[in-house]
């Protein structure tokens, strides 16, 4: 199709100018999509037209019916041929017939009636669709963190009345391609506000706080189901297949407060955390210091109780060898003794006449020592015997 | 002869033509036509296909059959506790009866015009009965449909159905949404100190239950040593006594004699003696002793 080009106005075109030989070759503007073919069929049709007569006043001779017959084959057969469409794999046929629907088409090559009878549609009915609400992708698709915050869609008051920032995607695909085509008015203004709408009466219906956590995941999912009840209700004819919400944050007023409240769930656990170290060191080394003592006093038992059996045999042992000769012994052990304690000691030796002749009262015991006095105290008497009975005393039993 | 008998047929054919076109007229999936002989309507044709006319006598009008779109303008509304907010609606409507509509409101640009004013009307009516609370729950799906159901009744005569009207958004005017924020901060900042009084709370708790925790560890080891220390000198004493008692009297003088060892270490004790004592018995004598 040489002329492929120049497509004319579609569907109108009929009865309308002819248009002069002339203007042919110039660009026809629009491309006429699925249904491209019908005016250049007409175009075809005028330009044959236009050249029989324009051959006919020359060869007055020359044009037989035979001729005619020929072309005008041809052209039907042209005709007929345009009806000829493909429908890609992703797409739909759907097949008009003086603007009626009338049957649907697979993917593949496929045949309508040429135009004006039948038409066809080819709308991708398996590609899924997408509608950002909240924000918009700026530049090409490839740098997609080049994002536009649209803050009068993503701002929406929550059930609380607080106001969150909600930037969400909905997908969809085309689910019945005649009622997409045919029901509803610029069927995608109405989904993205259908979405808009859904999401507002899902989030009115909550509380901020598991919007911003745990409730995404049904937040999503009741607004799908709003969504498809609503846009069944108008037979658009699509599925919602996802709705996914993208950022759900605090207004940029107040995320600092949030990310406050944050760090204070973090010091929160922190200062547990701290806490818990503490208690686990100081408990195990209680333990470690009451196992101490009573270790010391199993320790102490033991060692009092081997020390007094030690005491008790050594005394027996002793006593064993005094009751064969008390009398010797006594003296003996009473003789070491003394002679062991009073060895070390300083000593001053003083006659009871000395002390009644008024000594003591000068004697200079501070002088004498240093270190607290031990005194043994000097108690003389005229007396001899009541002197020794007095020393006896002091002997412990010695008498005895 | 020829020629003229040619041209008279095409003349004739080109009538023909003509004169089939205007018979006949499609209407398309998404419309649906109204048949008008000299403006007086005559038939409603909600059928696409072909159909066909009387030529030149009767036209043929257009109007939409899909679902159309009317989207009002962003409005203010006082709901009943006096409360602002902005509602931006939209709503939903068909054309039932093309002759109706077309008598009453013409075409779809003139009804969107005539349609906004009654859907804005109808949402501060309903919105207006209501408290705002009513908005953010699940009363709004019920008032949606209160809407649509008000709009519908006010449009009957028009040949149009509302089949859907929805809150697009509700919110508060700016100011109102500063006083908001402020409110959010606020009890965001009330969370955060709860948050860290909690942790201080739990941390010192902690603490509290360890140290008590020492505390008793401590004191229970202390019982059981005391217990321990006291058999100890229980069995020391019972060993001490077993052995003593065989002669108390040497026991008195043998243990005196270890304790004036143990008690009177040397270099620092000093003893003023009498020579009349036992020690110095021999002292000054003979050796006899007296």
């Amino acid at each position: 199709m040489p002329w492929n080009n120049q497509s004319g106005g579609n569907g109108s075109g009929g009865g309308g100018s002819r248009g002069p030989w002339g203007r042919g070759p110039q660009g026809g503007g629009s491309g006429g999509g699925g249904g491209g073919q019908p005016p250049d069929l007409e175009e075809l049709l005028r330009r044959s037209q236009e050249r029989l007569r324009s051959l006919m006043p020359r060869g007055s001779g020359g044009f037989t019916a035979g001729g005619i017959a020929i072309v005008a084959l041809g052209i039907v057969i042209v005709w007929l041929l345009s009806g000829v469409y493909i429908v890609g794999t992703d797409e739909q046929g759907v097949v008009l017939r003086f603007g009626k629907f009338v049957s649907r088409t697979a993917p593949g090559i496929n045949y309508h009636l040429p135009w004006p009878i039948e038409t066809a549609l080819t709308p991708k009915v398996t590609r899924e669709n997408q509608i950002n609400i909240g924000y918009r992708i700026e530049g090409d698709s490839s740098n997609e963190a080049a994002t536009q915050d649209v803050p009068q869609e993503s701002l929406m008051l929550t059930g609380d009345e607080n106001i969150v920032d909600v930037n969400f995607t909905v997908f969809w695909v085309i689910k019945d391609a005649a009622n997409y085509l045919f029901n509803v008015q610029n069927p995608d203004a109405a989904i993205k506000a259908v979405a808009e709408s859904a999401m507002r009466e899902v989030v009115g219906q909550n509380n901020i706080e598991p919007i911003l956590t745990q409730d995404r995941g049904p937040v999503q999912q009741q607004v799908q189901a709003v969504m498809q009840k609503t846009l069944d209700s108008y037979g658009a004819g699509v599925t919602i297949t996802r709705v996914q919400m993208q950022k759900v944050d605090p207004p940029s007023q107040v995320i600092d407060s949030y990310r406050d409240v944050q760090a204070a769930r973090t010091d929160q656990e922190r200062m547990r955390n701290e806490a818990e170290a503490y208690a686990n060191k100081i408990i195990p080394e209680a333990r470690g210091q009451a196992a101490q003592i009573v270790q010391q006093a199993v320790a102490y038992k033991q060692q009092v109780i081997a020390e007094a059996s030690g005491d008790a045999k050594r005394f027996i042992s002793v006593y064993d060898e005094y009751r064969k000769a008390p009398q010797v012994t006594r003296k003996r052990i009473y003789l070491e003794t003394m002679s062991s304690v009073l060895g070390g000691m300083n000593k001053v030796i003083m006659d009871d006449s000395a002390a009644k002749n008024g000594v003591v009262p000068y004697l200079p015991l501070q002088g004498l020592t240093s270190s607290p006095v031990e005194r043994v105290t000097v108690r003389g008497s005229r007396n001899g015997a009541a002197t020794q009975s007095q020393a006896s005393n002091n002997s412990s039993g010695d008498q005895q | 002869m020829n020629r003229t008998f040619a041209l008279g047929g095409a003349i004739v054919a080109i009538a023909l033509i003509i004169v089939g076109l205007s018979s006949v007229y499609t209407v398309n999936m998404t419309e649906q036509a109204l048949l008008l002989q000299f403006g007086a309507p005559k038939q409603v044709v909600t059928q696409p296909g072909l159909h066909f006319k009387t030529p030149f006598v009767q036209d043929v009008v257009y109007v939409p059959k899909k679902l159309l779109n009317l989207d009002a303008p962003a409005e203010e509304v006082i709901a009943l506790n006096k409360k602002r907010m902005v509602v931006d609606a939209f709503a939903r409507w068909r054309i039932v009866d093309p002759l109706r509509f077309y008598q009453s409101l013409f075409d779809v640009r003139t009804a969107q015009t005539r349609l906004t004013p009654i859907l804005n009307s109808n949402v501060r009516q309903v919105l207006g009965s209501q408290s705002f609370a009513a908005m953010l729950s699940d009363k709004r799906a019920q008032l949606m449909i209160d809407i649509r159901d008000n709009l519908n009744n006010d449009t009957k005569d028009f040949g149009i159905t509302i089949v859907d009207v929805r809150i697009r958004r509700a919110d508060l005017p700016q100011q109102n949404s500063k006083a908001i924020y402020g409110r959010m901060q606020q009890e965001r900042k009330r969370e955060a100190n709860e948050f860290r009084a909690e942790g201080a709370e739990t941390a010192q708790r902690i603490r509290a239950r360890a140290e008590r925790e020492v505390t008793v560890l401590t004191a229970e080891a202390t019982r059981e040593s005391e217990i321990l220390r006291g058999q100890g000198d229980a069995e020391k004493t019972k060993i001490l006594a077993q052995a003593y008692t065989q002669d108390p009297a040497f026991f008195d003088f043998y243990r005196s004699m270890q304790a004036y060892k143990e008690g009177l270490p040397g270099d620092n004790t000093t003893l003023v003696a009498s020579p009349k004592s036992e020690f110095f018995r021999y002292f000054g004598t003979d050796g006899n002793g007296k």
